[in-house]
């Protein structure tokens, strides 16, 4: 049972690592404690739905691919997820927090995120209900790991996407001049525009990486799990307890920073009861924010 | 680099908040290939002067010309591809970046293969930056994180250089180097233009000082002038009264 609880809790985890880079970019970067960060996850699970609905109707059904429940479609479907996702991040950007940002205080852009956050799930529930729905219907069989560890074909996917994408983010952010920007304008948003950075550039950028991080969440929330509108809101605590954990503004530290929300929430059910695994997050934040507020990878403020 | 090159700085009304501004009409000139130095009590607005030229702080009146070009209302990030280069006092190189990072991001402004180029020619300029372009620039020390952090500014060839306090924290040898770098680039024609707590030693490498106090000009002059002016000496260099000795 201890390596089926590791197994899930790194599937999870996965999940929120990639939800909570986003979150942990807009922490350091933006300054402030973006509470709609969540609803991008449904949006980008949703955004995907609306692409799968238009491919279905145009052209029937697809084939899968190998031992997935998905086929082509849905792989597309990501993208277009992440594009949609960043739109609509960009638009939130623009017309609330980069506006408020100009004029108000840390806290009154944090309960702006929290009224956009209530408009984005309510949209949700506007537009497609509130009942859960699948992308598809396939069954799946577990396939069967040593040590007696079940795990799903689509939840081998889900890594593995997971780790390409901490790595492909790794060689942008250590390799490409916008990625050094984007480190440079994390630090110090002065001393890079006096370099020649263009940081208003340099955040839409973040915005655009946080967003599609948000929507590949979302989509491989709702492949493994369910879509449903809270989907983003139930994750919420998660997420802010990996960002914290890993250090605002770290990669690492928000993938890191999910695997040990994920195996902390999955172990836990080992020793306290299944009902009381969403406090873990909370414990989490408390305990970091006690011991390590930094967090593991994050850099003294100055 | 020509001869003419030249920061007018005229009138200049600055400071972080509207209505409150710290610098209340400040005027500076710098020539090319020349050092000057801004000299001042604590809050004079010395700072506040260089990060308005900068682009950091907002200029409610007053303009900036450099080479006759208006650059008043030109954003921070554009500056530098317009000639300017600054070192603030500080924070001044990217702590958690590697040196080489911080000279990417010195060459932002540059096309890739001109930084790339430009990152070459500062390595052959300053060794010690290219024996550790991999660490992080948080480790260095002072007067090395100074050097980065001029290398950093050097990197787009500015004609106009400001420098915030550049020996603050150094020992007398990295801060006597440091100024044997100031003095090279205003003999390679650039406009040097300077802001240092240690006016005397500021002064004895400037070729013209400007005294700043209460956010006005106070007294300007050729550097040794000023630094035989008897008055100055009293108030600002710290030389002490005979009678008081």
């Amino acid at each position: 049972m201890f390596l089926q609880h590791v197994a899930d809790g790194i599937l999870s985890g996965a999940i929120v690592g990639l939800g909570a880079i986003g979150l942990s970019f807009s922490m350091k970067m933006l300054r402030f404690a973006n509470f709609s960060h969540s609803e991008l996850l449904t949006w980008g699970a949703y955004s995907a739905l609306i692409f799968l609905s238009f491919a279905g109707s145009f052209s029937g059904s697809f084939d899968t691919i190998g031992p997935f429940s998905f086929g082509i479609p849905l792989v597309i479907a990501m993208g277009f997820s992440c594009l949609l996702t960043s739109v609509i991040a960009l638009l939130l950007h623009r017309f609330v927090y980069l506006r408020l940002s100009k004029t108000a205080g840390h806290m009154t852009m944090v309960f702006a995120s929290f009224g956009v956050a209530l408009i984005l799930r309510h949209m949700v529930v506007l537009i497609w209900g509130s009942d859960p729905i699948y992308y598809s219907n396939e069954l799946q069989l577990a396939v069967l790991l040593p040590g007696n560890v079940r795990v799903l074909p689509d939840q081998v996917f889900l890594l593995g996407l997971t780790v390409v994408v901490v790595i492909a983010l790794h060689l942008f952010m250590t390799r490409s001049r916008a990625g050094i920007a984007m480190r440079g304008v994390a630090e110090s948003p002065d001393l890079a525009r006096v370099s020649g950075v263009n940081v208003d550039r340099v955040i839409t950028f973040v915005w655009i990486i946080g967003a599609s991080g948000a929507a590949l969440a979302g989509v491989l929330y709702g492949m493994t799990v369910q879509i449903r509108p809270e989907l983003g809101f139930s994750l919420i605590l998660p997420l802010f307890a990996a960002a914290i954990l890993g250090g605002a503004g770290s990669l690492y530290g928000a993938v890191l920073g999910g695997l040990i929300v994920g195996l902390s929430e999955n172990l836990s059910v080992m020793i306290i009861p299944t009902t009381y695994k969403p406090a873990v997050p909370f414990l989490l934040i408390l305990a970091i924010l006690y011991f390590q507020p930094r967090g593991i990878f994050g850099e003294p403020e100055k | 680099m020509t001869g003419s090159t030249e920061l007018k700085a005229t009138g200049i009304v600055a400071g972080y908040i509207p209505d409150m501004p710290i610098l209340h009409g400040v005027s500076v000139v710098v020539g090319a290939g020349e050092v000057v130095s801004i000299i001042g009590p604590n809050g004079a607005g010395k700072s506040t002067l260089i990060k308005a030229i900068a682009g950091l702080v907002g200029i409610s009146d007053g303009n900036v010309t450099l080479d006759d070009k208006d650059i008043t209302d030109v954003p921070a990030h554009s500056l530098a591809s317009a000639g300017v280069g600054y070192v603030p006092q500080n924070g001044n190189v990217f702590a958690t970046l590697t040196i080489h990072e911080n000279l990417v991001m010195g060459g932002a402004a540059l096309a890739k293969a001109v930084a790339q180029e430009r990152i070459e020619e500062i390595y052959g300029m300053y060794p010690v930056l290219k024996e550790r372009t991999r660490e992080k620039a948080g480790v260095l020390s002072g007067g090395q994180r100074q050097i980065l952090a001029v290398a950093r500014a050097l990197l787009t060839k500015p004609r106009l250089m400001m420098l915030d306090e550049p020996t603050a924290g150094l020992s007398p040898m990295a801060a006597a180097e440091l100024f044997g770098v100031v003095r090279g680039m205003a003999e390679r024609g650039a406009a040097v233009l300077m802001v240092e707590q240690n006016a005397k030693a500021a002064l004895r490498v400037s070729d013209h000082g400007y005294v700043l106090a209460d956010g006005q000009n106070r007294i300007e002059g050729p550097a040794s002038a000023l630094l035989e002016d008897e008055e100055i000496g009293e108030i600002f260099l710290g030389v002490r009264r005979k009678e008081a000795v």
